[in-house]
């Protein structure tokens, strides 16, 4: 049946909008990266690959903003979709006190990332902090920590919070994987009296793949886009021991004004990210079986 | 079975500690805090704080320029989607695949991405401090994710319903606001919910956008609060509490839908 020429037009306000602030930006984004445009002056030149030599060869910073959100993205990746998991596996039946207990471990997700960092900054803080008073007067002092301030862990400190805030989220996902595994597999594998190590190994975890590739990969986008998180709540710091690429793009571009390198970051972080995504996919994929 | 207890137990202490101590604090003086960071003090509670924060702040004005651009950007973002959605399940061909591919490859690149040219392209259209501009960018970034949901949902629909409405005369417009539209509603809803947590606690494009204060949104404000109060925690907790309230109000009454959209956000296997 012919669908009439008036279906083009359902496009033109999204797709406009779109291009114009979506595609367009994108693109330029490569654009700039051969420049050396300051983000205000009306003139800049052309510098070729020079930005891109300068991030791969002699800035340290930017290699470290690399290294800290990889560190970040892997902490935050299998601690949290260990956690969504078990916890998961824990409130699958859906009895009125486990809905309640997912809705509440899910509450965080609505909350803003600067509500969040506020939070952590109050338990984290130093002087003040919950964490260090409840260390005290439970008799572990010694244990008490700059938790933010301390340039060898506040990277674990704001991976942490990052869970915290979307762990409730992912243990929704894999609920929804878990009801979905048809129940007379489990009733056969008891009849065969398999433990209960081999059902989870040889049932729940296969049948559960394409859930934890949604986790695993919804988990890695959140870790590169904790921008809000990490501005809020450390900025950086200390000496750029939490800078993750997308606050050194911001401090670069609208702190040092340089927005010819903050592009080339840019281009450089979207192949991060793609060749990660790729790499991510490939191996799950693999893991993948039917029954 | 106890240790499935006790881990749950740890857990959910872990998410109500924050909460109460958040609330509490807000009703506590600064030395009250220092004194006791988890107790009730015995001198009772205050309300000084909210005054307060009403007083020295322009907290309404942050609380309406808010709720006008989460109000417009879901709006806008869902018909705009579902329009782009439907024309895809219609042409149902290359070129719809096409366009749902070119949408979709929005949702895998992070805004952070693209935040320098987007700046440089935003002032030079004249769009910064203006909520206008905030809302078209807001628009532009989550069509991705609404295109995505909205036609997952719309290809599930039957052939028959859009080929018995051609031969009763319909044109695409009628078949969209008349037949696809309220079919869709159950999608429509979770996305909406997806999109008012994502614009309602979105820092990024306000802190590029808006330096001026008439124009700042909430979690802006906030963030300026920092600067303000420092480690003030019960000014800026107080902030936190009028600044989530709305979410808080939308989590208890429409539960069930923000499980559904939140999650079907991030079906993207």
């Amino acid at each position: 049946m012919k669908i009439p020429k008036s279906i083009y037009l359902f496009f033109i306000p999204g797709l406009a909008l779109y291009a114009l602030f979506f595609l367009f930006p994108t693109v330029s984004a490569l654009y700039y990266s051969f420049t050396d445009w300051d983000g205000i002056s009306a003139d800049y030149s052309f510098i070729g690959l020079e930005n891109y030599e300068k991030a791969a060869m002699g800035d340290s910073i930017f290699l470290k903003s690399v290294g800290n959100n990889l560190e970040f993205m892997f902490f935050v990746a299998i601690f949290q979709t260990l956690v969504a998991l078990v916890f998961a596996i824990f409130l699958v039946k859906n009895t009125k006190f486990n809905y309640f207990l997912r809705a509440l471990f899910f509450f965080p997700t609505i909350l803003s990332s600067v509500s969040v960092a506020f939070i952590w900054a109050f338990v984290y803080d130093p002087n003040l902090g919950i964490l260090n008073h409840l260390l005290t007067i439970t008799g572990r002092g010694f244990l008490t920590q700059n938790w933010l301030g301390n340039g060898d862990i506040a990277i674990y400190s704001l991976a942490f919070t990052q869970v915290w805030f979307h762990a409730g989220q992912m243990l929704i996902i894999f609920v929804a994987g878990l009801h979905a595994i048809p129940m007379d597999l489990y009733e056969a594998a008891k009849m065969e009296g398999a433990t209960r190590w081999q059902i989870f190994r040889k049932i729940t975890w296969p049948l559960l793949a394409p859930s934890a590739t949604i986790v695993i990969a919804y988990t890695t986008i959140q870790s590169f886009q904790a921008f809000d998180l990490v501005f809020a709540l450390t900025g950086g710091g200390p000496n750029y021991a939490t800078e993750i690429i997308s606050t050194y793009i911001y401090n670069v571009a609208f702190r040092n004004f340089d927005f010819g390198y903050a592009s080339a970051i840019s281009v450089i972080f979207m192949a991060i990210i793609a060749l990660i995504t790729y790499i991510q996919f490939k191996v799950l994929r693999s893991g993948r079986v039917s029954y | 079975m106890f240790f499935r207890r006790f881990a749950v137990l740890i857990y959910a202490i872990l998410i109500l500690v924050p909460v109460i101590m958040v609330v509490l604090t807000s009703l506590k003086t600064l030395e009250q805090t220092f004194d006791n960071p988890l107790g009730i003090p015995v001198d009772g509670l205050i309300l000084d704080n909210f005054r307060n924060i009403f007083q020295e702040q322009t907290m309404a004005g942050y609380f309406v320029n808010s709720s006008v651009v989460t109000l417009f950007s879901v709006s806008f973002t869902l018909f705009f989607a579902s329009m782009i959605a439907y024309g895809i399940t219609r042409l149902n061909n290359w070129k719809g695949n096409g366009l749902f591919v070119l949408f979709t490859v929005g949702m895998m690149v992070p805004p952070q991405v693209n935040m320098v040219p987007l700046y440089s392209l935003v002032s030079s259209l004249d769009l910064t401090n203006s909520l206008l501009g905030l809302i078209l960018v807001n628009i532009s970034s989550t069509l991705p994710v609404g295109v995505f949901i909205l036609t997952g949902f719309m290809k599930t629909l039957p052939k028959e319903l859009f080929e018995a409405s051609t031969i009763d005369g319909a044109g695409n417009w009628q078949i969209f606001s008349k037949v696809v539209i309220p079919l869709s509603l159950p999608s429509l809803s979770a996305t909406a919910i997806f999109l008012f947590v994502m614009h309602w606690n979105d820092l990024l494009y306000p802190l590029l956008f808006i330096t001026d204060n008439a124009y700042k949104t909430l979690p802006l404000a906030l963030l300026d609060f920092q600067g303000q109060y420092l480690t003030n925690y019960p000014m800026l907790f107080t902030g936190v509490l009028i600044a989530s309230v709305p979410m808080v109000i939308m989590y208890i009454f429409l539960q069930r839908y923000f499980v559904a959209g939140m999650t079907s956000g991030s079906v993207k296997g």
